[in-house]
Parts: structure tokens; C-alpha cells; sequence
């Protein structure tokens, strides 16, 4: 099985704003194999979230959708809301960044849990608390069998995002889009669930779309990663080599923006110069081209072409293989990027993230799983 | 006109209904008061342009005449009502502590009796009048305002520009009027407008019931009551009164609607 | 006792004294508040009947109206603000906020009259006044509480049918809506598992503060049909001077406006459970 699970090419989506249409999304090229994890990287704004919606078919209405999605060998674009409804929360779901807000307050936990279920499958109330009472202990929310019939208010941030993703996982999705799940979070809390999702994810051979703006998290979490940048992917590639050797000069510039621990006193923060323009004034050719650094004339003349910089490795930068090498690993440290086989040593207590066999051949050879924390 | 359609079109209509009330002060066709029975229940012609009511009168100068009674009762009570409610809710949220806990049970307790119960019992204990129909739209209008005012002045109290006023010494009357005031003008001045089409149909029915302004003042309300009298020999006196009422109402709504959005776009809501 | 215009002045005193009016205004109204902890609402003058026969009798009038009147707002104010939400932004949403700008601005007791010069006087479907009574069985009462009902109930529609639309729009904003698509249900689902039941909480508040309002437009539209309600009771109390009636009947509404509220809020704690929460 060959064909891939998620098919995105040239995917745009336009929106309505004060001053008239903006291009969102211009032309996004995404491809997920199956139980694959894929990370898509960038500030807020960059268009990361419309994209995810864009697959789920949930932008505002007033949203405009150009290019395809193909799903499973089926395309998704223009497909009408019926359809999308039978494929949401039982093929592809969703986990959202806000936790406090996404449960519906008036409704007992077993409902909220096992609502994919009594849509997709037809549960009956019995079954479906049995069910529910299943879902929550598997993603570990203390006092499960008590708290089914307890409400949205009496749990903290961190437990709601547990009952949403269990609600997510519930019909066992082949792909789940997380899109900033741990941002709302505390810190403590983001390691935890979000290992606690690699470890689903991968139990299940689930494919894995996280978007975050959070580069350790990326790092710590996914095989691949995707860089954004006002509406484009400027930079594709394995989470190892991206990070580590950054070939985009936007990217390039994010991963020196970290500051380091132990850097010597009198050490300013690099940053990037500028600011994201707005959408609809963006430059003409390379989005990043007012920002950049390396700039040239022929910079402007279009949105670069893809240039390839290693295996799988590759740049919307014309002079991507003329800027210098930026393979500087004390700039990475605190980002412990991927090994092959989940060998490394795990705490107790923590299940050992395994690469499933039959979860298809679309991963060559890239990374499964989660590193130990 | 597309981008504000209430405020305009209750605009044209509270400007037509005061242009009635101003033209009714210098000119009306017929002396309203004018009783002239060989000419009662006339339809509309050429010399009665909205027709005779069962006394002779011309309605359509009874019409104007009325706009003058209720932009009186409306302007007296929700003038009154206005200022001492304000005052009053401005006091509570100035002073806060016991008195602000006291107004503000009188207020609440006050909603349970709408304007036309408080007018009944007035009446009751003092008889029927102008007087007792502008008391009682007053009283639940000083309720209405209380409420009101002491909610927005207490938001403003509680932002930190009026904390720096204080450490500079500013006492509470000069923070009331220099940054309270001000901040909740918005919100009053729409509430007014809201308030006088409340006061409109308040005195409409009071008028109905005989409970406002006695003969010969004019009212559109006992206008209505009178054509009820005669519903079946003259079905169309009444339309005429109704629909002033209703197009001075909706003109204030509308224009509420309008200046709510203009003054405060926080204010506004998804339309 | 009564007296005429030929009564002596010492019948007159002593008919005052019998009616306790001799006394000063405060040590009178202790008295009637005593009267009420006792359940005791005193002695209409003008009826010479007790007061608490004449409620009894009056209230068979007004309590079904304001029954029937309730139901048709709640069934047209939910219907279409409800469905004004659905068409947001589409003809169907300006069309229903047009009707609304319209029923408020409308006198109900000028839409009373328009309904019996249409319904009554020129279709004669219905009486153009007056009460039928329970004796002859429930539709001719029913018939003749129909008209001063719808014409209630319009106005109380206008405005409740603006609030559902606002808190119909309001939830379907949130994010838990979102998540509810997210796991496969369509808009109508969404709108009746989730949207529904939250956007009640502020609907159900106004409703409460409504009952007010729909107590005063009673009096006006018994008025209008000549129903011999409580309303008209008040009324007629009034023209006798009958102060008593007048008082108790002004405490009983209140009363009643208190029980509705806290019957709403002992709603409201039963549909929302962070009500309860804080109520503990």
C-alpha cells in the first residue's frame, strides 16, 4: 500500500476581512502516510489552523477552499457537509487548542466522551457509558468510574483536554489532527499529555497532524515537520534534520530566536526583523522576502520552487544551498531530536513506544513514536 | 444609510414626529378641541383629511395635538426619572457600603411593579391625571436608571485611570463628574431613547384606561378607546391613532438601536 | 352597612368606625398586613363580598389567559428566534428582527382591537368581548380567551423571539459547537443536543422578568375585551375607591411575580449544573 493517507496539493483557502479577500492558505502541498506523525510549524497567523480546518471541512462559512484533499484515495474538497459528517470524528478527528471552553458545560462527562459513538455507531445509553468508562481510563483521567456523570466545571484544563481527546479517539480515527493541544497548558502538564498522545497514537497506528508554534514540542513529538510562513510551507523535512540544520532563513531564524540555557551574560536574543505582514500585503514573489536577511532582486520574481537540500529535505529558497552551513548543535540543544527504533532508555512506568508493523509501508525509514521525556 | 439603517430610519421617523409636535404648536387644520356634530364620523376627504371622530373633531389635529401630549408625559417622565435615577445610582456606586446594597433591593423590588401597576395605585389613592401617569412612568424610570447608571459607573470605578485619580486626591464628586459621567454617557443616552418609547406606550395605555391626561387635553390612547366605542359604525378611527403610536415607537427603538451601535461599538451586538 | 346622601352624621361616624376608618393610614395598613399573615384579605366595600371570594372568582378568568397567552409566546418566541438564527445573516434573519422592531412598537391593546374589528366584527369567528364562562364547558371559555390571548402574547413574542436569537447565535459561537462537529454531528444535531438546551439559560431568565410585563398587559387587554378578571377588578376597585381590593390584589401579583422568578431559578438550577455548584 503505497498511496498515502492524506493527499493535500495546493490547497488554498480564502477568507473575508475588513479589506476585502485575503489568501489564508496559498497553495499548501501536505502528505501524511499512514500511522505517520507530522508536525506543521509556525506563528500564529501563518495559516497552520485554517489548514486543519480546511481537512476537516469546518472553516467559517464564509471560507473559500481551492486545490484537493484527498483522503484515503477520496477527495474531500467540495464534498458536501452529510458526507464530511460521516467521516468526521470516525475517520479523521480533532483535538483543539482551548480546553476550558471545548465541552459543552450542561452535558455529563460519559455523553461527552462517547458522543462519536452514539453518532457514528448507534450506542445505546448503556453501552455507551461502558464504552466511555473505557475511553477515559485509557487516557488516564484519575477517578474515571466516578466521574462519569460529573460535568466540564469540575475538572481542571489539563483533565478536559484528556476527555477530548479521548472523545477524538473514540472510533479510532486514522488521522487525528491536534492543533496546539498543550498551548492552554501548563508546562508540566504539556509533557504529559502530550505523551500521552504519542502513545495512543502510536498504540493505534494513528496518523498524527500536530500543529504548534512550539519548536522542543515538534522535536519531542513527530517524524516530519512542515514550517509555515504567511500562508506557505517553506520548509519541509525530517524533525532531525530541519531542526538541526535549518536551510529556509526563516527557519533558520526561529531556531536561533531560542534562547539558551547557560549562554554567556551579555548574549542579545537573536530575532527576526520585522514583522509578519498582514495577509493581504503580503511582498511580491518569497513571502519571507522583506524580512530576509539574504535578499536578492530574484528573490521577488515568484514564490520560489522547492530546492532540495537533503533526503526528504527540502526549501522554497532559491539560495538555499548557497547560504551557509547552519549545522550548529550547541543552537539545538534542549531539542532532542528522533532516533529510528524508540530505543532510548524510558522511565518506568512509561509504555515503550513501538513502530507498528502493520501500519503500512508509507513510513521510509523515518521515525515513529516518542522519545522518553 | 447602509451602514447605520437604524439610526436612520428612526431618525426620519422621530424627526417626523417631532416636526407634528412643533407644527402642532403654530397650525393644526381644525382647533382639536373643536366639537362639531353634524359633521361626526366623517371619512377622509378633502376638507378632513383624515376624517371626523364621533364628536365632530378633525382627527387629524387630534393626532397632532396628542404627539404634543405624549413627547410632554414622555420628556417630564423619563426626564425625571432619568436624573434622579442617575443621580442616585451614581450616589451608590460612589459611595458603595450600605447604601448602595439598600438602593439597589429598592430597585430590584420596584421591578416587580410595571409603570401601569404603580399608576393604578396612585390613581387609587389619589385619582386619575397627567400628574399620576407622569409620577408613575417617573417612579419606574428612576428605577430603570438607578439600575443602570450604578452597573456602568461601577465598571468605570473599577478601571484603573479613576485609581489613579484617586492618588492624586480627587474626591468622589469631582471622579464622578470628570470620569464617571462621561464614560457613561453612551449607555444613558440610548437607554433614554429607549425608555421615551417605553413612556409612549405607558401613557397610551394609561390614556386607554382613562387613567392620563382628562379632556380636552388630547391622547392618542383615549383616542383609541373612544373608536372602540364606535367600532362597529366607524372600524376606521381606529387605525389612525394606532399607527402614530406605533410609528413613534418604533422611530425611538429604532433610533436607540442606531445610537447604540454609533456610540459604543462594544455595545453592539451581533446584529 | 351602607349609607346614602340622606345619612346622618353620627350614621356616618359610626359606619366609619365600623370600617375601621377612623383610624390613622399606618395603624390601617398594619392592620391589613396582620389581616394577610392570617390569610385574612379583608371585606370588599363596594361588593360587600369577602375579598378573597371575589379573587377566587376573577382569577378563573385571568389564569387561563395568562396560561394560554404564556404558551403562545414561548411556542412563537422559540420557533422563530430559533429559526432566525438558522438564516443568520439571510433574508429569513431580517425578516423575523422586522417583525419584532414591529410587534414591540405596537400598543397590545390597539392589536386587540385590530383583532376583534378583523376576527370578531368583520369575520365573527370570534365574540368581540366578554366571557363566556366555565358552565357551558371549556371551548366557549376558551373561545372567547383566544383573541385577548394572541394579543398578549404578541408583544411578549417580539421581544423574547429577539433574546433566543441573540443566545441561539451566541452559543452557536462557542467552542464546544465546534468540537460537536468535530465529532461528526450535523448542524441540526449540533443545534439540538447543544445549541438548544444553553441557549434556554438567558431564555428562561427573560422569561421570568417577563411575567411582569405580561401581568400588566392583562389588565389592559380585560379591559379591551371586557373579561372580568383580576384586571378589571383593579379597575373597577379603583373607580369604587375600593382600596382594599386595590391593595390585595397588587399584593397578590407581586407575590406571584416573586414565585415565578424563584420558580425560574429553581429552573435554571436544574438545567444548568454550574448553578447548582454555586448554590452549594
Amino acid at each position: 500500500m503505497d498511496a498515502a493517507l492524506l493527499e493535500v496539493t495546493g490547497l488554498r483557502v480564502w477568507l473575508p476581512s475588513a479589506r476585502g479577500e485575503v489568501e489564508a492558505v496559498r497553495g499548501v502541498d501536505l502528505r501524511i502516510a499512514r500511522g505517520e506523525t507530522v508536525g506543521l510549524i509556525g506563528e500564529s497567523g501563518c495559516g497552520k489552523s485554517m489548514t486543519a480546518l480546511a481537512l476537516m471541512g469546518l472553516l467559517p462559512d464564509a471560507a473559500r477552499v481551492g486545490g484537493s484533499i484527498r483522503f484515503d484515495g477520496h477527495e474531500l474538497a467540495g464534498l458536501d457537509d452529510a458526507a464530511m459528517c460521516r467521516l468526521r470524528g470516525q475517520r479523521i478527528a480533532m483535538v483543539f487548542q482551548e480546553p476550558m471552553t471545548a465541552l459543552d458545560p450542561l452535558q455529563p462527562l460519559w455523553k461527552l466522551v462517547s458522543e462519536p459513538l452514539r453518532v457514528h455507531r448507534g450506542l445505546d445509553a448503556r453501552s455507551a457509558r461502558a464504552e466511555a468508562l473505557r475511553l477515559l481510563d485509557r487516557v488516564r483521567l484519575p477517578q474515571a468510574a466516578q466521574r462519569l456523570d460529573a460535568h466540564a466545571h469540575q475538572l481542571s484544563g489539563g483533565q478536559r483536554q484528556r476527555v477530548m481527546i479521548a472523545a477524538a479517539l473514540a472510533c479510532g480515527p486514522q488521522l487525528l489532527i491536534a492543533d496546539e493541544p498543550t498551548t492552554a497548558l501548563d508546562a508540566s502538564l504539556q509533557r504529559e499529555v502530550l505523551e500521552l498522545l504519542g502513545t495512543l497514537v502510536a498504540d493505534a497506528g494513528m496518523a498524527l497532524l500536530l500543529i504548534s508554534h512550539d519548536l522542543a514540542l515538534m522535536a519531542r513529538s513527530v517524524a516530519r515537520v512542515l514550517v509555515m510562513y504567511a500562508g506557505s510551507v517553506v520548509e519541509e523535512g525530517p524533525a532531525a534534520d530541519v531542526l538541526a540544520r535549518p536551510a529556509h532563513p526563516y527557519t533558520r531564524g526561529l531556531i536561533a530566536a531560542r534562547p539558551r540555557l547557560g549562554a554567556p551574560r551579555g548574549v542579545r536574543l537573536a530575532t527576526i526583523p520585522g514583522r509578519v505582514p498582514e495577509l493581504a500585503d503580503l511582498p511580491a514573489g518569497c513571502p519571507f522576502s522583506d524580512r530576509c536577511g539574504w535578499v536578492i532582486d530574484a528573490c521577488h520574481a515568484g514564490l520560489p520552487a522547492p530546492v532540495e537540500i537533503g533526503p526528504g529535505h527540502a526549501a522554497r529558497c532559491i539560495r538555499a544551498d548557497q547560504l551557509p552551513e547552519s549545522a550548529r548543535p550547541e543552537l539545538v540543544e534542549g531539542l532532542q531530536p528522533q532516533r529510528a527504533g524508540g530505543a532510548a532508555a524510558h522511565p518506568p512506568g512509561l509504555r515503550q513506544a513501538q513502530p507498528d508493523p502493520s501500519a503500512g509501508s508509507g513510513r521510509t525509514g523515518s521515525v515513529n513514536g516518542f522519545g522518553h521525556l | 444609510m447602509r451602514r447605520h439603517p437604524s439610526f436612520v430610519a428612526g431618525g426620519v421617523l422621530v424627526a417626523l414626529w417631532l416636526t407634528a409636535v412643533l407644527v402642532s404648536l403654530a397650525w393644526t387644520p381644525y382647533p382639536p378641541a373643536e366639537i362639531d356634530i353634524p359633521n361626526k364620523l366623517l371619512l377622509p376627504s378633502a376638507a378632513h383629511w383624515l376624517g371626523t371622530d364621533s364628536l365632530g373633531r378633525d382627527i387629524a389635529s387630534l393626532l397632532l395635538a396628542g404627539a404634543r401630549t405624549s413627547l410632554l408625559v414622555g420628556v417630564a417622565a423619563v426626564g425625571l426619572g432619568a436624573l434622579s435615577g442617575t443621580a442616585l445610582g451614581l450616589l451608590a456606586a460612589a459611595r458603595r457600603g450600605w447604601l448602595d446594597e439598600l438602593l439597589m433591593r429598592c430597585a430590584d423590588f420596584s421591578f416587580a411593579f410595571p409603570a401601569l401597576l404603580t399608576a393604578l395605585m396612585l390613581a387609587a389613592l389619589y385619582g386619575p391625571g397627567v400628574s399620576t401617569a407622569v409620577a408613575a412612568i417617573g417612579l419606574f424610570n428612576l428605577a430603570v436608571f438607578a439600575r443602570i447608571s450604578r452597573s456602568a459607573a461601577g465598571a468605570v470605578w473599577s478601571r484603573d485611570f479613576v485609581l489613579a485619580a484617586r492618588a492624586c486626591g480627587r474626591n468622589r464628586l469631582q471622579i464622578t463628574r470628570d470620569h464617571v459621567l462621561p464614560n457613561i454617557a453612551a449607555v444613558l443616552i440610548v437607554q433614554a431613547t429607549i425608555q421615551f418609547a417605553v413612556a409612549i406606550l405607558a401613557e397610551a395605555a394609561l390614556s386607554y384606561l382613562g387613567l392620563g391626561v382628562r379632556p380636552p387635553q388630547p391622547s392618542w390612547g383615549r383616542m383609541l378607546n373612544e373608536a372602540q366605542e364606535f367600532m362597529f359604525q366607524a372600524p376606521q378611527l381606529a387605525l389612525y391613532p394606532g399607527i402614530a403610536i406605533a410609528l413613534s415607537v418604533l422611530g425611538l427603538n429604532l433610533l436607540g438601536d442606531g445610537l447604540r451601535d454609533l456610540l459604543d461599538p462594544r455595545l453592539a451586538r451581533e446584529r | 352597612m351602607r349609607l346614602d346622601t340622606t345619612a346622618t352624621p353620627e350614621a356616618l361616624e359610626a359606619l366609619n368606625r365600623q370600617l375601621g376608618l377612623d383610624q390613622p393610614p399606618p395603624v390601617r395598613y398594619a392592620r391589613w398586613l396582620a389581616g394577610l399573615a392570617r390569610g385574612d384579605l379583608g371585606h370588599s366595600v363596594a361588593y360587600d363580598t369577602p375579598v378573597a371570594e371575589l379573587i377566587a372568582e376573577r382569577l378563573q378568568v385571568t389564569l387561563p389567559l395568562a396560561l394560554v397567552a404564556m404558551a403562545f409566546t414561548t411556542l412563537a418566541a422559540l420557533a422563530l428566534g430559533v429559526y432566525a438564527a438558522a438564516r443568520h445573516r439571510r433574508l429569513g434573519d431580517a425578516g423575523v428582527m422586522a417583525l419584532s422592531q414591529l410587534g414591540m412598537a405596537v400598543p397590545n391593546f390597539w392589536f386587540a382591537i385590530l383583532l376583534i374589528l378583523v376576527f370578531a366584527v368583520k369575520l365573527q369567528w370570534f365574540p368581540a368581548g366578554g366571557f363566556a364562562g366555565w358552565d357551558d364547558g371549556a371551548v366557549p371559555a376558551l373561545r372567547s380567551l383566544l383573541l385577548p390571548a394572541v394579543a398578549l402574547a404578541a408583544v411578549q413574542a417580539a421581544i423574547l423571539a429577539r433574546v433566543t436569537r441573540s443566545a441561539v447565535l451566541e452559543v452557536m459561537r462557542e467552542d464546544f459547537v465546534r468540537t460537536a462537529r468535530a465529532h461528526g454531528l450535523t448542524q441540526r444535531a449540533v443545534l439540538w443536543r447543544h445549541v438548544l438546551r444553553n441557549a434556554l439559560v438567558p431564555v428562561l431568565t427573560v422569561m421570568g422578568l417577563q411575567f411582569a410585563n405580561l401581568i400588566t398587559g392583562a389588565i389592559v387587554v380585560e379591559k379591551v375585551f371586557a373579561l372580568p378578571g383580576l384586571g378589571l377588578l383593579v379597575f373597577q376597585a379603583i373607580a369604587n375607591r375600593d382600596l382594599l381590593v386595590v391593595q390585595d390584589v397588587v399584593m397578590l401579583f407581586a407575590a406571584a411575580v416573586i414565585a415565578i422568578n424563584f420558580a425560574v431559578d429553581l429552573l435554571l438550577a436544574a438545567l444548568d449544573p454550574r448553578l447548582k455548584a454555586a448554590h452549594r
